[in-house]
């Protein structure tokens, strides 16, 4: 499962992360970082038995935990099919199959929101 | 020598006996077959392409109000149309926007909402005349109301699109869709081997009066293009339409972000193979079509070409640019293409569409100037303050602060020891580093993505960067991006009051 982890500006400096990795075990695979003066921000894949682990060992820490259980959506009345969205994504979840059809592997997206600014058609859809 | 007349083919369309391939099909015809005998074999090849075509628009004829209006200005669903014609004639453009929702809703979107028949709102003003006496006019109306609702595209099918990257070092938001910094991304357009004027680029077979898809109707080429320039491979299309007999499966309206609106156009022309000169025409690969990637960051007509792709290159995900893989994004629909091309060969087999001979070809030795300006462009260059006090990235942070203050400055651009730009350091930067008790080197503290402008850039484009970016000034690099000056918002203001 994906989720997301939030740290806010007076914490930011300490390493939460690695002592959360190293007191319950958890392999945390993170695929975005984003740190700077105000705040941190981490999307990570995390095993599903070992999630209440590692959230209980950040929220102790005073970071926030978030599921990222609402992938993106297509509407497919909407979509043209042209393959915009496919290079602004950064963790490729569209692709095209061998018929030019749009694939969509709606398990990597980390809900950045890049892609929706690109669709020109307006179909795609994040909830928030 | 295979020679194939337009009225010939059309009397196989109508007993049924005709050959009717799409462009697609036709690469492994002309192999298997050669020119020559392909040409005998197959009769029409159709073509396709599904992509924002923003020069496209459609006049609209109301009908007369009683009393009667002539129209000095209409809105339909608050987005202006053009109404410098007769009384109740007006062009509906695809990129006007609306008046109240901005780049959400613009004339594409009416030209959609007329096709699927829904409800619009129109309002009207006028000055009054003896013979139109009415001034203002408020009514609702849909398609079957109108008396004509016919599509005139300016410029459409371009025979190739320039591919676009971003060299720059923040995202822009173009009519090439989004563009990743740092060359993060490609987006291109058309549909390479279904393309259709890539499928006769000597203009043999297409010209006024050619019958063609239009938008999931039978529409007509009435003549080349606005910025027909076939002498560099860019001829367009000026194309005709009715607007009652389309489907919103084939005329779609989209918004490309801080860009504006546009329209989506299915097109397809059918090529009739006269001879084996147009079959081998008909035969190009999407590996025999290239074009350049331009870098979309630098904001001006003469935008660098980074690279030459081809199709195929640009369609398998990625290509090369400087040694990097860089994802590939289509902004037109390949699929859609597709099932236009099917679509009209469908029609053709049926004997529901027969190829038209041209009125008269399109001209191929047309090109197209850049505007005569009369105001000389200026330059950053031109206005910047060449007394830039700079700091090298080693010096101690207490040398930083003491510049500062020294000078009143608030940021201060920091260099390498060759004099290229390494970041930019602020007041902020040096109480932080206090706050932290952190005293260290310049380039420890700086920050170092910093907003730059070229001396080479036009002041529109400083000014913009200035605005969205929130900033007062911005360090000049010359092309060794060296600092040689400084530009703020206070040179910028200054002009523009002069040129008042
Ligand atoms: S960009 Fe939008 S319309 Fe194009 S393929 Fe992606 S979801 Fe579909
Ligand atoms: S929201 Fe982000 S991660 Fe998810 S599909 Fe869109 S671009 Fe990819």
């Amino acid at each position: 499962m994906m989720i997301k982890v939030n740290i806010s500006a007076d914490i930011v400096g300490e390493p939460i992360i690695a002592e959360s990795i190293i007191e319950t075990g958890t392999i945390l695979n993170i695929s975005q970082a984003h740190f700077d003066s105000n705040h941190g921000e981490i999307i990570a894949e995390v095993e599903m038995s070992q999630f209440p682990k590692i959230r209980d060992a950040l929220i102790s820490r005073g970071a926030e935990v978030a599921i990222l259980d609402n992938p993106i959506m297509r509407d497919e009345e909407e979509c043209v099919e042209c393959g915009a969205c496919i290079s602004v994504c950064p963790v490729k979840v569209f692709s095209f199959d061998r018929e030019w059809n749009l694939q969509i592997d709606a398990d990597k997206c980390i809900q950045c929101g890049t892609c929706l600014k690109m669709c020109p058609h307006n179909a795609l859809i994040l909830e928030v | 020598m295979v020679e194939k007349s337009i009225k010939e083919i059309n009397s196989r369309i109508e007993d049924g006996s005709v050959n009717v391939v799409t462009a697609e099909e036709m690469v492994d015809i002309v192999a298997d077959l050669g020119a020559d005998g392909a040409a005998k074999e197959v009769d029409v090849v159709t073509t396709g392409t599904f992509g924002a075509m923003c020069s496209s628009g459609v006049w609209l004829n109301f009908g007369h109000s009683e009393p009667p209006i002539k129209m000095s200005k209409i809105w339909l669903n608050e987005v202006e149309a053009y109404t410098g014609v007769a009384a109740v004639d007006a062009f509906i453009g695809a990129t006007q926007l609306s008046e109240t929702e901005g780049m959400n809703y613009g004339g594409a979107h009416v030209i959609e909402d007329l096709i699927r028949g829904k409800s619009i709102d129109v309002h009207a003003t006028a000055y009054g005349t003896d013979c139109y006496p009415r001034k203002l006019l408020d009514t609702t109306l849909n398609i079957y109301d109108l008396n004509q609702a016919i599509m005139i595209n300016p410029r459409n099918a371009y025979q190739k699109y320039n591919a676009a990257t971003n060299g720059s070092n923040h995202k822009i938001y173009t009519y090439m869709g989004t563009l990743l910094p740092s060359c993060g991304n490609v987006t291109y357009s058309g549909a390479g081997v279904l393309s259709p004027l890539c499928n006769d680029p000597n203009y043999e077979t297409i010209g006024i009066g050619s019958r063609i898809f239009l938008g999931g109707s039978q529409g007509y080429i009435i003549g080349e293009g606005t910025q027909h320039s076939p002498q560099n491979n860019f001829g367009t299309l000026m194309v005709r339409g009715n607007l009652k007999e389309m489907s919103s499966d084939y005329i779609r309206a989209a918004t490309f972000e801080g860009y504006g609106t546009s329209l989506y156009v299915g097109m397809g022309i059918p090529i009739p193979i006269i001879n084996e000169r147009v079959a081998l025409a008909t035969a190009i690969t999407d590996a025999d079509i290239t074009t350049n990637v331009l870098d979309y960051g630098v904001p001006s007509r003469d935008r660098p070409k980074l690279a030459e792709v081809t199709y195929e290159e640009l369609r398998s995900g990625t290509v090369e640019i400087n040694g990097k893989d860089i994802p590939t994004s289509s902004m037109s629909s390949f699929k859609m293409a597709r099932k236009i091309a099917g679509e009209l060969k469908q029609w053709i087999k049926g004997g529901d569409f027969f190829v038209s001979e041209p009125v008269e070809l399109l001209p191929k030795n047309t090109s197209c100037k850049p505007m005569k300006q009369r105001d000389r462009n200026l330059l950053v260059k031109d206005i910047m303050s060449t007394e830039v006090i700079t700091i090298n990235q080693d010096a101690t942070f207490h040398k930083a602060a003491k510049t500062i203050v020294e000078n009143a400055y608030t940021h201060l651009p920091v260099v390498k020891k060759d004099g290229t730009i390494a970041g930019i350091v602020t007041a902020w930067d040096i109480s932080k580093a206090v706050a932290e008790e952190n005293y260290k080197l310049v380039k420890d503290i700086m920050t170092k993505k910093v907003i730059t402008a070229n001396a080479t850039d036009p002041v529109e484009v400083a000014a913009r960067n200035l605005d969205l970016n929130g900033l007062s000034a911005m360090p000049v690099l010359n092309s060794k991006q060296e600092v040689i000056g400084i530009v703020t918002s206070d040179d910028i203001s200054k002009l523009i009051a002069r040129r008042q």
